[in-house]
């Protein structure tokens, strides 16, 4: 009985569990990556014990990858001799963690999984529980294989209606953010249900998933159904709905008036309508991320971008999420897209979207970006301005170097 | 006499320690460089002891637990805020940085007014004024007393969590 996050700590714990209570619980995998992966390690080492399991251990290059600094490449060789020492095979370094561990079957209804890094969230979308956490929780799954929550309440968000052509998942979260706020779902858990949900592919859910953390959420969950079964390659019926829940909240958004949503700087919840902001200069577009960098984001981009230049005064960066994507994006004649439209297209991680590696901003610089965040100094200068929306929303601002609304293009 | 630094809402991880100088596990050199960008005098004034105040959702964004540390390298004795974001919270507890939730403190004070806190009664005086922070839940008490998380579970496994929960 209960919301789909009671219904999943109740079958894990082989007890009825309610929102609220405290609980030791074990976890499916916990993950760590080239930034939080070495504080992980050094709190783990501090426990003196041996790895819970070295096949449950995921440790992911993305931050930073290639490394660009000696300072980097330092912690990347951490994580190395932490993988060597106890015998960790799953490390990656072919793109951003949270699609990786969906792409590489870590990720099953029902399951709970812990990671250091706030987008885990992300798993949520094939109804798994999932959350961020910092290295020292991190540190402790690794040596027990388990963690304490409390058991989060749930906002039951419900998205009516079909999203009309130009509409995307991406403008949905926004909007809940816009109504709810950058807190709005603090220390709770996160339902995204009704008509669009259900119609939406497992890529559109990892977007609204994803950012389930941006409005503060713990864990953002879509039910398990047909779209997941398909996306799994399982004939599996996952028997885990929400039954006779009790939700802290319920939110209603009519996902057919919408319109594209912008989150103008130099916050996640100041988000306007598109025309707001239209004709917005930009110097950088960046297209991709653990929100939007997936096969589904870049065919949108190759969409507008086919038989076009990019503007020349801005420079147009695309970063698919992972290799896999990375290569279909490549099969599909994408990347050539892209490159003859005269973006630039970067190896698969994390990209410019934490100001750490290439497509930094300078001060006074703006940028519109698909990823999750614009605080002032997240992509480099806190004097630079960052914008987020949807893929065709960067787009077409991108082949017209100032913020513009795709619906007018084909 | 502690002094205190006052800052607004929606304080992120970004804010405090910012993406390229995140990039080493050694706590004073994060300390250098806390609020580097968003109050570039910050480390170069703080004494230790002081405090921060915070508005809501202090500590927002990326989970990296490399903001904590640097509050806490930097000198802080606590954090006061009328709101913090949850990972942010639960990782400044695990690394024995007290965060103390008060909502009432926020328009009362002054940037640089002295202050003095009582970590375990949560009680604060700001130049005589008196205010009471909201008492950590019984996980947290339970880390904050024996220091950190990783001194908890090394010294009592989970059956210090198991049996406050």
């Amino acid at each position: 009985m209960g919301t789909l996050t009671e219904e999943i700590f109740t079958r894990r714990l082989g007890r009825e569990v309610h929102a609220g209570e405290i609980v030791v619980a074990p976890v499916d995998y916990a993950m760590a990556h080239d930034v939080t992966g070495p504080l992980a390690i050094e709190a783990f080492r501090k426990l003196g014990v041996p790895l819970w399991d070295p096949q449950r251990v995921i440790m992911v290059f993305d931050h930073i990858l290639p490394a660009n600094t000696v300072a980097s490449a330092g912690l990347h060789k951490v994580v190395r001799d932490f993988a060597d020492e106890f015998g960790v095979t799953h490390v990656f370094q072919e793109g951003i963690c949270h699609q990786l561990m969906v792409e590489k079957g870590f990720i099953r209804p029902g399951g709970i999984v812990v990671g250091a890094d706030s987008h885990s969230t992300t798993y949520g979308a094939l109804g798994c529980f999932s959350a961020g956490f910092g290295s020292t929780d991190i540190a402790v799954t690794f040596a027990t294989g388990k963690t304490w929550f409390r058991v989060p309440e749930t906002i039951r968000i419900n998205l009516r209606g079909a999203l009309p052509p130009g509409i995307f998942p991406k403008d949905l979260a926004l909007k809940v953010i816009r109504m709810l706020g950058a807190e709005g779902a603090n220390y709770l858990a996160v339902e995204w249900g009704g008509e669009a949900v259900e119609a939406m592919s497992v890529d559109e859910r990892l977007t609204l998933a994803n950012l389930t953390v941006d409005f503060g959420g713990k864990a953002g969950l879509c039910e398990p159904d047909e779209h997941t079964r398909a996306y799994l390659g399982e004939a599996e019926v996952y028997d885990l709905h929400p039954i006779a829940p009790v939700y802290r909240s319920l939110i209603e958004v009519d996902a057919q008036t919408l319109e594209p949503q912008i989150a103008c700087p130099p916050a996640i919840d100041n988000v306007q309508d598109l025309s707001a902001v239209a004709g917005t200069e930009l110097d950088e577009v960046f297209v991709g991320s653990c929100a939007n960098g997936r096969i589904e984001d870049l065919a949108i981009v190759a969409g507008y971008f086919k038989g076009r230049q990019v503007s020349p005064r801005t420079r147009t960066i695309v970063v698919p999420a992972s290799k896999q994507i990375y290569m279909e994006a490549l099969a599909r004649g994408y990347i050539q897209t892209f490159m003859e439209a005269g973006a630039l297209v970067m190896n698969a991680g994390c990209g410019p979207c934490l100001g750490r590696q290439h497509g930094v901003l300078g001060p006074g610089e703006r940028a519109l970006s698909t990823s999750n965040r614009n605080y002032a100094g997240r992509m480099g200068s806190a004097q630079a301005e960052i914008y987020l929306a949807n893929p065709a929303v960067a787009a077409a601002s991108a082949l017209a170097g100032v913020i513009t609304d795709p619906r007018g293009l084909n | 006499m502690a002094r205190l630094f006052k800052f607004g809402d929606a304080i992120s991880t970004d804010a405090i320690i910012p993406g390229c100088y995140n990039v080493t596990t050694d706590a004073a050199a994060l300390g250098k460089a806390c609020f580097i960008e968003a109050r570039p005098d910050f480390a170069g004034t703080v004494q230790q002891g002081d405090v921060i105040i915070g508005g809501r959702n202090f500590g927002c964004g990326s989970s990296r637990e490399h903001a904590p540390m640097a509050i806490k390298a930097a000198g802080i004795q606590a954090v006061v805020a009328r709101s913090f974001a949850r990972i942010f919270y639960r990782n400044a507890i695990n690394i024995g940085l007290p965060v103390i939730q008060c909502d009432a403190i926020y328009d009362a004070v002054e940037d640089g007014d002295p202050i003095s806190i009582d970590i375990h009664s949560g009680g604060i005086d700001v130049d005589g004024k008196m205010f009471q922070g909201e008492t950590p839940g019984p996980v947290a008490a339970a880390i904050m007393e024996a220091g950190t998380l990783i001194d908890l579970i090394k010294t009592r496994g989970w059956a210090a969590i198991e049996e406050v929960s």
